[in-house]
């Protein structure tokens, strides 16, 4: 049992001893030719537009279910008239960008992790080593600066449509103009809600891009290294992501004072 | 041990000096000595595991030496800087045991994107480079085909053609053969030593395939428990007084004659 979590914990620090020099060589490649800009957009297509659909389906449901709960206390309270504003807030400050930043770790991490997992065990990362081609430029740096772009981007699609999702149910439930939606929600929020939610999601989507990079490009064990891989980069990613999401609830509190 | 060392009368191009590799407890290759000139071809045999592939990838400098020094036309490569390894690894090519195809891209992406980051050529003339590539190894026809649509024999082909596409001074075969019906096998051969004819290219073919080996070689070594067994021609294997070895051999009933007829044809062409 002893052996057992010392070596747990061993792997556990060689991991994020690796992370960490790993992260130090994107920062050391990202700025140094070439640059691959072609497969840059392309990356940022696959991890932005792909994810429309789920970011979607998820923000409206975010939006939706946060003012279905939240009805009942506020009523009982008289308050149902600050409904729009706390779900905006809500939705705007944390939850948005946090299970957004989750939702595309399970499936843009996933994907990373098994991709660049399943290249790793058919050679084809040593074929581009080989080559000359810089696999690291080409596909590390490529879909961590990918993931860093199209998550605040999604981030703020998702807040958009989370209070499309609220103003729905308000307007079933208590029948709430949308001019009367839009003007509590306006009158309740400022930049301080909106800039360090959307910033943050910066960070996160630099965790989901290197943590799933580190898992595929490190994979080893074949087949099964690769489900490994892609398993771990959602794991990782996610526990990382709740973890800054900490720091930086602490930092925003910080520099925009808006306890 | 019997050593029959052939003198080689070709350029140097390749030096490996008393390399080792372990992996762990596990010695893969040890002292390991050997050269290999401008348009020579060396075929390194030996049983699965005894560290035949892991030596051509300490050559192309994938994995780092424990100790020893390789080098490229007297560059070491464990010395070179990124700039300096990416140079010298643009006049080698490599083939992959599974071919390594870039499988997002089609085969002729997979060719292109070599000449489009290595040279200044416009695209017409990267195109008429890939068509005449994949002309020499009989694909011509696969050019827009995803590696997922091709055979295993195919891919290897392909992952030939794009080993090619730079006109390599060295390319190294990893198990070309291996997983081939014995058809395909012979043509991956045959294909090997036509273009070593054609392009004078100088090779390394990793195999335990010894028909492979005995239609491609001008030279052989064989590796055992990580140590060189053998340095000569691959006719000599026979006499060489290893006795597994020398009975298969035997047994095979091997000969040369069947590598005269594609040199002869390769000439033809």
């Amino acid at each position: 049992m002893n052996v057992l979590s010392r070596s747990t914990v061993l792997n556990f620090l060689e991991k994020i001893g690796g992370l960490s020099r790993f992260s130090m060589r994107f920062f050391r490649t990202a700025f140094r030719r070439p640059f691959e800009t072609k497969e840059l957009v392309k990356q940022t297509y696959e991890v932005g537009v792909r994810s429309f659909g789920l970011v979607a389906i998820v923000a409206i449901v975010i939006g939706a279910v946060l003012t279905m709960q939240s009805r009942p206390t506020m009523m009982k309270f008289g308050a149902e008239a600050f409904i729009p504003a706390m779900v905006a807030v809500s939705v705007l400050r944390e939850l948005s960008p946090v299970l957004i930043s989750i939702i595309v770790a399970g499936r843009v991490a996933a994907g990373i992790g098994a991709e660049l997992g399943s290249m790793r065990v058919t050679e084809q990362i040593d074929a581009m080593e080989v080559a000359a081609l810089s696999p690291f430029n080409y596909l590390v740096v490529t879909r961590v600066l990918a993931c860093m772009i199209a998550l605040p981007l999604l981030t703020v699609y998702a807040d958009f449509l989370a209070l499309v999702g609220a103003f729905i149910v308000q307007n079933i439930e208590a029948g709430m103009s949308g001019r009367l939606f839009y003007n509590s929600v306006m009158s309740s929020v400022n930049f301080a809600d909106f800039a360090p939610g959307v910033v943050k999601t910066i960070f996160f989507g630099f965790i989901v891009g290197i943590v799933g990079c580190f898992e595929g490009y490190n994979s080893e064990g074949g087949t099964e290294g690769v489900g490994r891989s892609a398993t771990d980069a959602v794991v990782v990613s996610s526990l990382l992501i709740i973890i800054a999401d900490v720091l930086a609830v602490k930092l925003t509190v910080f520099f925009f004072d808006i306890a | 041990m019997p050593e029959k060392k052939e003198t080689t009368t070709h350029k140097t191009l390749i030096e490996v000096e008393h390399i080792s590799k372990s992996f762990g407890s596990n010695h893969v290759l040890n002292d390991i000595s050997l050269t290999i000139g401008e348009g020579e071809t060396l075929t390194v045999l030996g049983k699965s595991g005894v560290g035949k592939s892991v030596l051509l990838k300490l050559i192309v400098g994938l994995m780092p030496l424990d100790s020893g020094i390789v080098r490229y036309e007297g560059r070491s490569i464990a010395e070179a800087t990124e700039k300096e390894l990416n140079e010298i690894r643009k006049n080698i090519g490599f083939l992959f045991q599974g071919g390594a195809l870039f499988d997002s891209m089609s085969v002729g992406e997979n060719l292109n994107i070599i000449l489009h980051k290595h040279t200044d050529l416009p695209l017409e003339e990267r195109e008429t480079r890939i068509i005449r590539a994949l002309e020499l190894v009989g694909l011509k026809d696969k050019l827009d085909e995803m590696p997922s649509a091709l055979s295993g024999g195919q891919k290897k082909r392909a992952g030939l053609a794009r080993s090619i596409v730079l006109k390599p001074k060295l390319i190294l075969y990893d198990e070309p053969t291996t997983g081939l019906d014995p058809i395909t096998a012979g043509s991956i051969a045959e294909l090997i030593l036509s273009l070593q004819t054609e392009l004078q290219v100088a090779s390394i073919v990793v195999t335990h395939d010894l028909p492979t080996a005995f239609t491609v070689s001008d030279r052989t070594i064989v590796l055992e428990s990580g140590k060189k067994i053998y340095d000569g021609p691959v006719e000599g294997l026979a006499e060489a007084g290893h006795d597994h070895l020398g009975e298969f051999l035997k047994a095979a009933k091997l000969d040369r004659s069947r590598r005269e007829e594609i040199i002869k044809n390769a000439h033809k062409m």
